[in-house]
């Protein structure tokens, strides 16, 4: 069901590209006005990000005495002073290794319990569906305290497995809910050729299902993964060794460790915010196809 | 899902010793009445296996803390040793009671609805702009999504330093000659809750909108092309064909944003902190858990208001779904507009 949809955004893609084309020789004031409303979008969309990467090029005294100013000279010292501090990687590569961790774990266990909601019969299938979607009513918002006394009587705060495994069991809930229809739409007739060849019900999944179902197994990969590398609560509750902080708690208390030095914490910032960035305009059409999907799916 | 039913005899035909994993059984070729049993026992082995490692975590890590919390939210507990100052309903009667709380839960309704007020027809506008056909629409379709991926924590940290008293917004109004709409953006009561939904509108419409551009997507383009035969203006078709056929993604958009409003956390806790928030008018009940339960020690407090919390977003949850997304349920919808 998502491949359909992933291709026909990119069909749509190509037509609108063809007829941009023959539209731009006759630009009407309606069509100017329609370019004017899109730019300002943009930059309401683009300034305050513009404004963090910028600000880490300045000196503190020029954004102290001009705040909106651009760069009169750029000085790359606040991003090399942060660069060069082994802090900086040492959270990027927590936040990379709960962020692997968290998706490869949801989608190793959401796509085998997917599977057998997608595909077998048995009593109790619709109660067990019921539940994994009742977890779309339990963010983790509400369940943070007692989650923190479960994970601290287990023994794993200060540890990054501690954030991982919490972080699988919330989004199981909306994993299950994107692959159950996305297995349940794969054509009986592969499933039929496999078993008359002999194929049993486990290797019919590991040798067909799996394969099929990477492109829906790949935008939960990069939602889990922009999840985690974005997650704040669970790690803030978990994690009060400064050694074992993610990205997000390193911004946070970066900044408030510098907080005079506002161009450093905005170069700290930013580097903070490129990997996501990077991230998401490498899947850009993933992401979005996928969430399409979910929706019409 | 039919194919499981009529697939299953066709599984017991003879296996050709292709020596997969699942087909192991077969290549052992035992008597006839123990591979039946095999048979049959194998379906729910598979089921526990595949099923099983979700299933514990989902119900450790997500179900069974809710259950604790309503356990502990009966107790004054400071989060050590075991908890057994048993208060009944104390805490209950003590949150209820407190206008901390209660003015929480009036900030959280007001996000929720300012959120649907400002977020959604701004959204529909966009995504109408972005469904027109027009020069760099896949570019703008990535932009609008980029504020969505970026973290809580990234945008918290760059919007109150742009929205500080002597900050960049402050002083670009200056610039531009409108020095009279200076603000204590953040600090001010009467503003601060306006300039969270501003940062909350900018963070997640990127989201609405792509949920509205899929929907756009959904809608046959002959309908639109056969008002257009008709005579309908551009406004005319969006209004009296779009809009109708768009509702029930409309109507879940608005239930997602709903529940994500009154979980708010993470942008409050990051831009007013925990004690500035309650004076600002920007305090959420999220906050409030927070700040009087891990932060002041009382994990038996912190615990009642969670299940408060969480009581109210189900009743909120379940009676929205009770009485505007049945009708999507039952597929009504598009019956009843097509």
């Amino acid at each position: 069901m998502a491949t359909t949809n992933l291709s026909s955004i990119d069909q749509r893609h190509v037509r609108t590209s063809g007829r941009t084309v023959r539209r731009s020789r006759r630009t009407s004031p309606k069509a100017l006005l329609i370019y004017f409303i899109a730019l300002m979008l943009v930059s309401v969309i683009l300034a305050p990000i513009v404004y963090i990467i910028l600000g880490g090029f300045r000196s503190n005294s020029a954004i102290t005495t001009d705040p909106s100013g651009l760069p009169t000279n750029w000085r790359g010292e606040n991003y090399w002073n942060v660069l060069s501090t082994g802090t900086f990687w040492q959270e990027i590569g927590n936040s990379t290794f709960a962020a692997i961790g968290t998706s490869v774990l949801v989608v190793i266990l959401g796509v085998m319990a997917a599977y057998v909601l997608a595909r077998y019969r048995f009593r109790g299938r619709g109660t067990l569906y019921a539940i994994f979607a009742a977890g779309l009513m339990f963010p983790m918002t509400v369940a943070i305290t007692p989650l923190y006394i479960l994970i601290r009587d287990l023994g794993l705060t200060d540890n990054l497995i501690g954030v991982i495994i919490p972080q699988v069991a919330f989004l199981l809930s909306v994993t299950i809910i994107i692959m159950v229809p996305f297995l349940q739409a794969l054509p009986r007739e592969i499933e039929e050729a496999a078993f008359i060849d002999g194929c049993g019900r486990l290797s019919f999944f590991w040798r067909m299902v799996i394969p099929l179902s990477k492109p829906a197994v790949i935008t939960i990969g990069i939602l889990a993964f922009i999840g985690s590398w974005n997650s704040y609560v669970l790690p803030l509750f978990l994690l009060s060794d400064t050694a074992k902080y993610t990205l997000p708690l390193g911004v946070q208390y970066f900044s408030s460790q510098y907080s005079v030095d506002t161009a450093r914490v905005l170069a700290f910032t930013s580097l903070a915010m490129l990997p996501a960035l990077v991230f998401f305009s490498l899947f850009e059409r993933r992401i979005v196809g996928g969430l399409t999907g979910a929706v019409k799916g | 899902m039919t194919s499981m039913s009529e697939a299953a005899p066709l599984r017991s035909a003879p296996t050709v010793g292709r020596g997969s994993e699942g087909g192991n059984a077969g290549a052992l070729s035992p008597s006839a009445p123990q591979r039946s049993r095999l048979q049959r026992l194998r379906k729910p082995f598979e089921i526990t296996i595949l099923v099983g490692p979700a299933l514990i975590v989902f119900l450790a890590f997500v179900i069974f803390p809710v259950g604790i919390a309503a356990y502990y939210g009966f107790f004054s507990w400071t989060g050590f040793g075991p908890a057994n100052h048993f208060v009944g309903l104390r805490n209950y009667t003590h949150i209820l009671s407190d206008d901390a709380f209660r003015s929480a839960v009036w900030h959280n309704a007001e996000i929720v609805g300012l959120s649907l007020i400002t977020q959604g027809p701004i959204a529909l506008l966009i995504a109408l702009l972005l469904n027109r056909k027009m020069r760099f629409q896949s570019a703008l379709r990535i932009l609008i999504f980029v504020p969505y991926v970026i973290s809580e924590v990234v945008v918290g940290t760059g919007w109150s330093l742009m929205l500080a008293s002597g900050g960049a917004v402050n002083d670009l109004l200056g610039k531009l000659g409108l020095g009279g709409l200076k603000q204590d953006w953040l600090s001010n009561p009467s503003v601060a809750i306006w300039t969270l939904i501003g940062i909350i509108t900018w963070k997640y419409v990127g989201f609405a909108v792509i949920l509205f551009l899929a929907g756009l997507q959904g809608i046959p383009e002959e309908l639109i092309e056969a008002a257009q035969i008709d005579g309908a203006s551009y406004w005319q078709v969006q209004r009296r064909i779009v809009l109708p056929l768009l509702a029930p993604t409309v109507r879940i958009w608005a239930f997602l944003s709903i529940i994500g409003s009154l979980q708010l956390f993470d942008l409050v806790y990051i831009i007013w902190g925990q004690y500035v928030a309650a004076t600002a008018g920007t305090s959420t009940m999220a906050t409030y858990m927070v700040t009087t339960g891990r932060a002041a020690g009382q994990y038996g407090y912190g615990s009642a208001v969670a299940v408060l919390m969480f009581l109210i977003s189900l009743v909120v949850a379940l009676v929205y779904q009770r009485f505007v997304l049945r009708r999507d349920t039952e597929g009504a919808v598009t019956g009843g507009a097509a």
